[in-house]
């Protein structure tokens, strides 16, 4: 049975326009079925080679490349929260808002809270030192994340 | 000290930055119909070389030589490669000019199409840049509504599409074939150069990669001319004939233990203590610096006494360091351990190491234990040795690897060793250990 919906086939389609070789819409590809599914399944990974003429393992290749796309043994949850260790943050706290965090939601990196809605993880350096101690919600940055200001940001993704 | 009034990050922060109507109120596109109705692709060139612009991306070639490397007369396609994937650690210069002023940026890239006579431009915006992706994204569909983008654009004989392509979260992409590679959809290994991007790049075409903050530039040569850029910055060494110079604003990035942490554009040459004392508002709490990282974490370090460098191209380098890199300046207190900043910094080449080269591969994962053995309190004196010998053997200066993140992840191994030496045995004398840190595992 199809894992990819109509509408995210016509999604991944649509980018063969941009490029001259079909390859190059792996990456694409791969974010449009992580965003809707919250990870890639083996099933997927063969479909979209199938779109894209390639075997099944070249785009598992470039998958597993990244470390950034989930199987369906771990799938993501709602909310993907990113909290950077990398030098900037840590001279201001990112380490021990990891920990925090880690403490706070019950999990650690890489893990998904009970209830589906949060994953943790660490980042390394996500451009907002100016913000440090900085996370990304999804995509979408957060600064100044102090200790004081974990409860305030575990509620409003809990919600 | 003259006030410079900056250029690049003039319209950050006021009402209606990034719309194409506020962009062509304060002048936008001005210098791309100029280029269309006055300038041959070669002149554009010209100019571009002629301002002595470099690469803000961290390697600082020269942008208008890079760019007559393209073979004369191709059928085409050529494309441009606009490198977003901005992954340096302490490096956030282009994801403010992204979000805040995006046309300035997509105004060097058609610049840049029409002088290289690129077809297609693919911006490679790292995934965490989602706020940059999707403004930029609203930016380019304004110019396909308005006859900026596409066949024709304002009515010449010019023809340019522009693609965002989002990345996935790897350091390696940075690198200028990892990120042709990825491009392609394939795994982001370098490539062995030559041939270099531009006689064979994305898809096996000729390719320019081009970094944010230098497409900016180009945006401001074409406007107000290469000696406008070049009355800016530090000329080069007259006893140095290799030096190209240091011309044009340049977007520093401060962060760590400042009062102030953010972007400040400032001619090139400022000096390290300039840039703290005067624009990031000092060392926080009232403590002395202990050093700083000059230009993003692979460039290495410099010692409080060293602040009086001058960040241009050469003066990093003059101090020890790799070089001026991105001139993203990280600095840490006096009451920082140089053993965790080290950790620190070893991990994320370990993490980001893109496991193609073996040297670097096996180098980065055991600068990362070692280093890790020394937090721990189990260091011995000889670890020093081993790890300035693995920082020395590993990277394309020795001749080891493929890419440069080697060299850039032994630079600070090497240089934290010979400037904090003292610290470095004193430590592992002592028998301490850094504090735990709690559910953070190596990987």
């Amino acid at each position: 049975m199809s894992v990819l919906t109509e509408e995210l086939r016509q999604k991944i389609v649509a980018y063969l326009a941009h490029y001259p070789r079909k390859q190059a819409v792996t990456l694409p590809a791969l974010h449009v079925v992580q965003d809707a599914l919250r990870c890639v399944p083996l099933e997927a990974v063969r479909e979209i080679a199938d779109l894209l003429d390639l075997s099944p393992a070249e785009v598992q290749d470039t998958m597993t490349f990244y470390g950034f796309f989930r199987d369906e043994q771990a799938p993501l949850g709602r909310t993907r929260l990113w909290v950077c260790r990398s030098l900037p943050c840590m001279l201001r706290g990112g380490e021990e808002l990891l920990g925090r965090l880690g403490e706070k939601l019950g999990v650690r990196p890489g893990g998904t809270t009970a209830d589906g809605k949060i994953t943790l993880e660490f980042a390394e350096c996500i451009g907002a030192c100016e913000g440090a101690p900085c996370v990304l919600v999804n995509d979408e940055h957060v600064m100044n994340v102090t200790l004081d200001r974990v409860d305030q940001l575990v509620d409003s993704l809990r919600a | 000290m003259t006030e410079f009034e900056p250029v690049l990050l003039r319209r950050v922060g006021k009402p209606d930055s990034q719309s194409l109507a506020g962009y062509r109120a304060d002048g936008g596109y001005r210098a791309l119909a100029k280029a269309l109705g006055d300038l041959t692709p070669a002149q554009v060139t010209e100019l571009v070389k002629d301002s002595g612009l470099r690469g803000r991306g961290g390697a600082g070639f020269p942008c208008g030589v890079k760019w007559t490397f393209l073979p004369k007369d191709h059928p085409g396609p050529i494309y441009l490669c606009v490198n977003a994937d901005e992954s340096e650690p302490g490096t956030f210069n282009n994801r403010i000019l992204m979000e805040e002023d995006p046309h300035q940026v997509l105004e060097g890239i058609l610049l840049a199409c029409y002088a290289t006579r690129a077809s297609v431009a693919y911006v490679y915006v790292r995934y965490e840049y989602g706020r940059s992706f999707r403004v930029m994204q609203q930016a380019v569909d304004e110019l396909y509504a308005n006859n900026l983008l596409g066949r024709n654009i304002l009515g010449k004989d010019f023809h340019a599409e522009v693609y965002l392509h989002r990345g996935a979260g790897a350091y390696i992409c940075g690198e200028e074939t990892g990120l042709i590679e990825s491009l392609e959809g394939k795994r982001a290994w370098p490539r062995i150069k030559p041939p270099f991007p531009a006689v064979e790049g994305a898809f096996r075409k000729p390719t320019v990669v081009n970094n944010v903050e230098t497409l900016a530039c180009v945006t401001h040569i074409v406007d107000r001319g290469p000696d406008w850029f070049k009355s800016v910055g530090v000329p080069p060494d007259p006893k140095n004939p290799r030096d190209a110079g240091s011309y044009g604003p340049k977007l520093y990035c401060l962060s760590g233990h400042v009062n102030r942490p953010g972007c400040v554009e400032l001619p090139l040459g400022v000096s390290v203590r300039e840039l703290v004392e005067e624009h990031g508002g000092g060392v926080w709490k009232g403590r002395r610096a202990k050093g700083c990282i000059p230009g993003g974490l692979s460039m290495g370090f410099l010692t409080e006494q060293e602040f009086d460098t001058p960040l241009d191209f050469n003066g990093p380098g003059k101090a020890g360091c790799l070089g001026l890199g991105t001139a993203a300046v990280i600095v840490f207190d006096e009451t920082t351990s140089i053993v965790d900043v080290l950790y620190n910094t070893c991990r994320f080449f370990a993490h980001e190491s893109c496991g193609q080269c073996t040297p670097c591969r096996e180098g980065t994962g055991w600068m990362m234990k070692i280093t890790d053995r020394i937090r721990r309190g189990r260091g011995r004196l000889e670890d020093l040795h081993i790890l300035d010998e693995i920082g020395r053997s590993i990277g394309i200066m020795p001749g080891t690897t493929i890419c440069g993140l080697a060299d850039g992840a032994g630079w600070p191994v090497k240089n934290a060793i010979s400037k904090f030496r003292a610290e470095f045995e004193e430590f592992i004398r002592s028998g301490r250990k850094s504090p735990e840190l709690e559910l953070v595992g190596a990987h």
